[in-house]
């Protein structure tokens, strides 16, 4: 059996994934960061950006996290967000009218929390 | 129908119609606080890794940051009071109220000066009321306040902290809500948020003897904190959102149900005293009757003669 991580990925308010995983990638401030079963012991700021995660029966999670941190201990990683959304719960079709908007409006934030969903989206 | 028997029925009327209004207020309040603990449930997994995250950084390193130094001397403080926005919740904005107002006077006291916040319609008519200065103030949310709510609410507050005292801000924050204990008991409490004491966190949280792992920190530990301690605010003031939330609609559903009860107890006493008033209505008929009947008997009698 290959090595394994348990991973909890929690918003504000709710939990929106746990599970084991084999890999995760997450984009902290200072660049993107893979973690494997085994790491040392981190805690860093995350950017808004999609996470990856590679569950141990080969599936692949990714979801839209928008701030937060990353920390890993005793082979449990902990993704925290104020907002984080599973690729498959997102509504591409609202993202998509989001990102017009916030351009239209000139709105950094919001245009780049949509297009961080898209890219969720087209990671999945 | 005499008019006695009449008002009775009227008041009896009235008070059913009244008492099922409670009966449904006491259900909504009932099913809305299995919702509030429902969510006070789904936030706490955040507020858990995010104060294990808090303690890593504060016994990991020796980082200084304005949200955990303790000023010298104290003299001004911020407190932020959490009240609802609708009443019908028996004693609960006013316990919350008298608690803040406890609180501000053990402050000025020491000789603090005291900036209020509050959150809720019923904190802020009440110090409007009074003519007492509220320095920011937050309505429409208290029923079901979200983390963006949280958000807004701590955002002046943070800044008020890293703001110099002598340029308008505060150097400690209070924050006076309700705790939901349980369905039956809800206590308003004050708790000191800012400055945190990290050796206080790391007391509640972790277990006696855990060891914590060295962290590498991404990008440094002081940006780490820089991050997490507002993170770490916003989600404690969310907490207490919610658990001001829960206990609101606990309080609800109690003052409902006693409304109720007392309804059904009116309505009861109505009950008799209609009846009594029917009763004596027909006993006075009937001695009508028979006063009328041996009246005529009398007369008839008379003419017989």
């Amino acid at each position: 059996m290959a090595a394994e991580l348990h991973v909890e990925l929690v918003a504000a308010d709710r939990q929106v994934w746990s599970g084991e995983a084999t890999l995760v990638v997450a984009r902290t401030t200072s660049g993107d960061i893979g973690v494997m079963p085994g790491h040392q012991p981190l805690l860093g700021v995350l950017e808004s950006g999609p996470v990856t995660i590679r569950t141990s029966d080969g599936a692949t999670v990714v979801a839209a996290v928008h701030g937060g941190f990353i920390s890993f201990a005793d082979n449990k990683l902990s993704l925290l967000a104020e907002i984080a959304e599973l690729a498959d719960e997102i509504d591409v079709q609202r993202a998509q009218r989001e990102l017009e908007r916030a351009k239209a409006e000139g709105d950094s934030t919001a245009e780049r929390r949509a297009e961080v969903r898209l890219r969720a989206v087209s990671a999945h | 129908m005499g008019a006695q028997l009449r008002v009775y029925k009227r008041r009896i009327r009235s008070v059913s119609a009244t008492k099922k209004i409670t009966k449904a207020m006491e259900m909504i309040a009932a099913s809305r606080v299995v919702k509030a603990q429902r969510k006070v449930a789904a936030s706490t997994p955040y507020a858990t890794e995010l104060t294990r995250a808090v303690t890593a950084v504060g016994t990991g390193s020796n980082t200084k940051h304005p949200l955990t130094t303790q000023a010298e001397t104290v003299t001004r403080s911020a407190v932020l009071l959490l009240t609802s926005d609708r009443g019908l919740a028996g004693a609960f904005n006013s316990n919350a109220i008298k608690a803040a107002e406890r609180l501000t006077e053990r402050l000025e006291r020491e000789g603090k000066q005291v900036d209020t916040y509050i959150v809720g319609r019923r904190g802020v008519a009440h110090y409007n009321f009074r003519e007492r200065k509220i320095t920011e103030s937050w309505t429409g949310f208290t029923d079901e306040p979200t983390y963006a709510d949280a958000k807004k609410v701590a955002a002046p507050l943070i800044e008020a902290i890293e703001t110099e005292t002598a340029n308008g801000g505060v150097d400690e924050l209070h924050i006076v809500y309700t705790e939901f204990v349980s369905m039956m008991t809800q206590t308003a409490l004050d708790d000191r948020l800012l400055p945190l004491s990290l050796e206080e966190v790391a007391e509640e949280t972790a277990p006696k003897g855990e060891i914590l792992p060295l962290y590498e920190f991404e990008p440094s530990a002081e940006d780490v904190l820089d991050a997490l301690l507002p993170r770490y605010v916003e989600s404690r003031i969310y907490n207490a959102l919610l658990q001001s939330a829960a206990s609101k609609h606990a309080a609800t559903r109690r003052a409902m149900k006693s409304a109720t009860d007392n309804a059904g107890e009116l309505i009861e006493n109505l009950t008799r005293l209609a009846n009594a008033a029917r009763q004596a209505e027909i006993t006075q008929e009937i001695s009508e009757i028979v006063g009328g009947a041996s009246a005529l008997a009398d007369a008839t009698a008379g003419s017989d003669r």
